[in-house]
């Protein structure tokens, strides 16, 4: 019988721990239990037939961390060949009578991945694809991907096993005590991740005992439309005489689980501290259950590496502002590779209460590709809001879709042969909720009936590619009411036949419909709450439009979606626009400890380090005075006041920070005010390039930050290379900007030799470059004996530095 | 012979906030100082988890080297530390990845609060490492040695590799080994104590 068809309609008994019964038959701590595949063949054989014959029906191969980071090719190979024979050996010499089958047993590889660790996606893809197609070569019947205690590196080993074979895959996560991965995923955010990418069964193994882990089971239960697993601990360990103890019972153990059987886990096993004795009482206390059907739940849901945002409860907010359409300065944050620009967008709309991000970098000139799959990597290391990848190159969609950590929203398919061609596919290989447009090759029908006849369309080639209709949200495309009166009750018509003759959800970009008409906003909030009675689920919008925020907080209040108004009463104070007053009464009586000497506000603001009123304050000052004059007799007095004072440490760093920051949001005024006017050339105010970055090997990068913000401030352009940087790509960078200095950080003193080698690479390919280092573990002694030209205490002195050799130099 | 490790996990330690100024330093913090710190606290309340691995080992020292029966260590400074040690307790500690992702997230957007938000972590990993320690002087009825980590003397990080063999952090507390030794989350620490009977 093939392990699908038996899945389909029993209850799968799998085996029980692997490490610990070794343990206790002599693997020394450290040892590497994989190797007993081979020394001790015997063994591994009879542990594996003990659990076939306690009534397992898939015994777990000892191939937990099998993987090429802990082995040579030539050892992983030979391992893995003699892990499935020893399990075929016992399958074939068990007693027991039911259902056998052999599971390649995949855990994790013990790294943490980038952004929070040093190893790459793509690398950790490559090392779990060796281990499944060795399993597929020496015959495995299925895969389990097991202990996972992070969503990315679940992708990873999901992605590995679905690219290099077609065996039936059980991916099961460690949740904690707080119902949750190491890394934060919630079971209903696994769950959407794992079915989107087509996992055969979905649950929980380890970490906690099968009481503790019952949270866990219920959520995975009522999100899962594959069968859930639970193959928990055998209870915590203790120790007693020097022994490692765990606390239940078998019998307990049995009970426990048996219940949750009840309750539909349809596939059960132990982990730590479990032995045949445990799957034997199993077995027997759920011998007698029949096996729940299991259902789909139709819900359409997206994830983060966090948490799962699910339609149709509550309209969902997509916040649209990461899009270069019509915004000058955004274009312009683009062409310069400005992602912190990028990333402030995402984490200022997340402050406003949207659900999703739209993440839309398409422009022409830069290689999208690449760009939209940085942006959507740099986005994940900055906000846990799941994502919508917003372009019209499937290149770049599929770049984007395979490095998202989660279950992303795509933006979009439509009713064309070529983009549902195109779009499909990756919508079933990556998993997602797509976007899909209500137009095709001949445009866009100016009827409802048109469109609906477009989304049964698409419904139907969703089906032969294997997408279910609950992963599929249809926009019925708002269309200006300027140019067609009848615009925006067509889209809505369309909306609500759809949403009640289909049951799909539905998505609008709700401010198309104003297009071209003055005060759009009003327009926008309204057309809105139409749509929401009309049946809209979600919205591609403006979260700074106060307009579209009172309809959202007032329908959710209407409709019974807001509990005694809290989230409507508690938004309110944002809906009225606050009362001019004059800043200096808000100020803080005590505070820094300098004495403000200038009577300017916008000085005062950046002093006391208030950002907001900052940015306010210069926005006042731009509407009757020149840019450069506000730089040059504003900003960078101020700057210069609170370096001064941090020099003579009356002033401490987090102070510096603030007035850095603050500074920064008053050239974001600037820079906004002279990109609307046409000029692009930032400030006017360049003194040069600074390229900084933090030294291969080292992870860390915030002392380079705030030597980023400082420089910035000073009217440096900085060229940000970012952390763990290799020495080649300063060198490129150095040689092709011909950039007069460079500043590199290095944290720990493993990674000094690296910083010594690129000074010594750029002395030989840019004698014209200085070199000024900082860092935790450098002195001026370290920095002189590894031929930095300059070392620097701190960012102060960094500027100063680099003022000094540019000045020298004359300015640009 | 087989050395369970154990794992617990606490609830969040006292804190205190001049400690945390220092990390960051600052000798004396104004009201916008203050007022930033009570923010980051703030978001921080409730994300940070509190856990600890650890294994306890015989413990003979001969020479530059201490024998831990799992594994030989060979520094003196450790040595030093261990002399007259009949049991070393092994731990690893961590406040988890929740303050990494929001240390890099401010890193971008507000690097004043980055900054305290490393100064919170350097305290509240120090605190929880203060409070295990107490436990395992309360368990032990012992006097115990001050905490040695990789890093310090001429202790190399590469016994991180042992450590983490050992421990099976990444599985048991979620703490993982980069190729440069250096551990993730960032707020994590490995060490050594020396447990003496109270006799000698």
């Amino acid at each position: 019988m093939k392990f699908l068809d038996f899945l389909h309609d029993n209850i799968v008994y799998l085996d029980g721990g692997m490490g610990t019964v070794l343990q206790s038959r002599g693997l020394m701590p450290g040892e590497l239990p994989e190797r007993w595949n081979l020394t001790h063949a015997d063994e591994i054989t009879q542990v594996h037939k003990e659990y076939f014959d306690a009534g397992s029906n898939v015994v777990c191969s000892n191939t937990f961390g099998a993987n090429s980071l802990k082995f040579t090719d030539t050892e992983l190979e030979a391992i893995i060949e003699a892990a499935l024979d020893n399990a075929r050996a016992a399958r074939n010499a068990s007693v027991s009578d039911a259902e056998k089958f052999i599971a390649l047993d995949i855990g994790p590889t013990g790294k943490l991945l980038r952004p929070l660790g040093d190893l790459d996606f793509e690398d950790a893809v490559t090392v779990f694809a060796k281990t499944v197609k060795l399993g597929v070569k020496y015959g495995a019947d299925l895969i389990v991907i097991e202990t996972m205690n992070d969503s990315y590196e679940t992708k990873a080993a999901l992605l590995a096993a679905k690219e290099n074979s077609s065996l039936p895959v059980i991916v099961t996560n460690a949740y904690g005590e707080d119902g949750k991965l190491m890394t934060g995923a919630s079971p209903a955010a696994m769950v959407a991740l794992c079915e989107g990418m087509g996992a055969d069964a979905v649950g929980t193994n380890c970490s906690l005992g099968p009481k503790q882990l019952r949270g866990v089971v219920n959520e995975l239960l009522a999100n899962a439309s594959v069968p859930v697993v639970l193959k928990p601990n055998a209870g915590l360990p203790r120790s007693v005489d020097g022994k490692t103890v765990f606390d239940v019972s078998p019998d307990e153990f049995a009970d426990e689980i048996a219940k949750l059987v009840h309750d539909g886990v349809r596939v059960v096993g132990g982990c730590c501290g479990t032995t045949p004795e445990y799957i034997r009482a199993l077995k027997a206390a759920t011998d007698s259950i029949v096996a729940v059907t299991v259902t789909d739940k139709a819900l359409t849901v997206v994830s983060s590496y966090t948490h799962a945002v699910s339609f149709g409860e509550r309209p969902i907010l997509i916040g649209e502002r990461i899009n270069p359409t019509g915004k000058k300065r955004f274009k312009q944050a683009l062409i310069e590779n400005d992602m912190d620009y990028i990333l402030n967008e995402g984490v200022s709309q997340q402050e406003k209460g949207v659900h999703i991000l739209d993440v839309n970098v398409g422009i022409p000139d830069i290689d999208e590709v690449s760009f939209l799959k940085n942006a959507v990597c740099e986005l994940q290391a900055v906000t846990d809001l799941p994502l919508q990848i917003d372009t019209s190159d499937s290149d770049a969609m599929e770049a984007a879709l395979r490095r998202y950590n989660g279950k992303a929203m795509i933006n979009s398919v439509n009713g064309k042969q070529e983009s549902l061609e195109k779009i499909f596919p990756l919508v079933k290989k990556y998993g997602g909720v797509v976007v899909a447009l209500t137009l095709d090759e001949s445009g866009i029908p100016e009827d409802a009936d048109g469109r609906v006849r477009i989304a049964k369309k698409i419904l139907d080639a969703a089906q032969k590619y294997g997408i279910a209709k609950k992963d599929i949200i249809f926009d019925t495309l708002a269309m200006t009411v300027s140019a067609d009166a009848n615009a925006a009750s067509t889209t809505l018509f369309a909306l609500k036949r759809i949403k009640e003759e289909l049951g799909c959800h539905t998505s609008l970009g709700v401010s198309n419909v104003s297009f071209g008409l003055p005060s759009r906003d009003a327009i926008n909030g309204i057309f809105f709450a139409l749509a929401l009675e009309n049946g809209l689920s979600a919205a591609i919008m403006n979260p700074y439009s106060a307009d579209m925020m009172k309809t959202y907080y007032s329908y959710n209040a209407l409709k019974g979606l807001d509990p005694n108004c809290a989230e409507y009463i508690s938004a309110s104070a944002s809906f009225v626009p606050a009362a001019p007053s004059s800043p200096s009464q808000q100020l803080p009586q005590a505070g820094s400890e300098i004495s403000i000497r200038s009577n300017s506000e916008l000085q005062k603001m950046i002093i006391k380090g208030f950002k907001d009123k900052a940015y306010d304050v210069t926005n006042g000052l731009l509407k009757s005075r020149e840019p450069l004059d506000i730089v040059k007799e504003e900003i960078i007095p101020a700057l210069n006041t609170v370096g001064e004072g941090f020099e003579k440490k009356t002033v401490y760093l987090p102070q510096l920070l603030m007035s850095a920051e603050s500074a920064k949001s008053a050239f974001e005024a600037i820079k906004q005010f002279m990109a609307a006017i046409g000029n692009t050339d930032k400030t006017g105010t360049s003194k040069g390039t600074f390229i900084i970055a933090t030294v291969k090997g080292d992870i860390h990068d915030r002392g380079k930050n705030i030597v980023k913000l400082l420089l910035e401030n000073y009217g440096f352009d900085v060229v940000d290379l970012g952390k763990d940087t290799p020495c080649e790509t300063i060198v490129e960078t150095a040689v092709k900007l011909h950039a007069p200095i460079v500043g590199l950080s290095a944290l720990m003193t493993t990674t000094v030799p690296a910083m010594e080698e690129t000074i010594k690479q750029l002395k030989a390919a840019a004698p014209w470059c200085k070199t000024i280092v900082g860092g935790a573990v450098l002195t001026k002694d370290y920095a002189d004996k590894i031929g930095a030209d300059m070392y620097a205490k701190d960012a102060m002195e960094t500027v100063r530095y680099a003022e000094m050799i540019l000045n020298g130099k004359g300015e640009k | 012979m087989n050395f369970p490790v154990l794992i617990r996990t606490y609830d969040a330690p006292e804190l205190c906030e001049s400690e945390i100024l220092r990390y960051a330093g600052c000798k004396s913090a104004d009201e916008s100082t203050l007022s930033l710190l009570h923010e980051c606290l703030n978001e921080l309340n409730g994300k940070l988890c509190y856990k600890v691995c650890f294994m306890k080992l015989p413990c003979t020292v001969d020479g530059d080297t201490a024998d831990l029966s799992a594994f030989k260590v060979r520094s003196k400074a450790l040595a030093r530390n261990l002399s007259k040690c009949k049991n070393v307790i092994l731990f690893a500690a961590t406040v988890g990845v929740h303050l990494d992702r929001l240390i890099a997230r401010y890193g971008h957007i507000a690097p004043s609060k980055a900054l305290l938000m490393q100064a919170i972590g350097a305290e509240r990993i120090e605190a929880l490492c203060d409070i295990f320690c107490e436990d395992i002087k309360n368990e032990e009825h012992c006097v115990l040695r001050p905490r040695f980590s990789p890093g310090y003397g001429d202790l190399a990080l590469d016994v991180q590799k042992d450590i983490f063999a050992l421990l099976e952090c990444h599985k048991r507390i979620g703490v993982a080994l980069n190729k440069s030794l250096l551990m993730s989350p960032s707020k994590s620490v490995t060490a050594f104590i020396g447990i003496r009977s109270t006799e000698e």
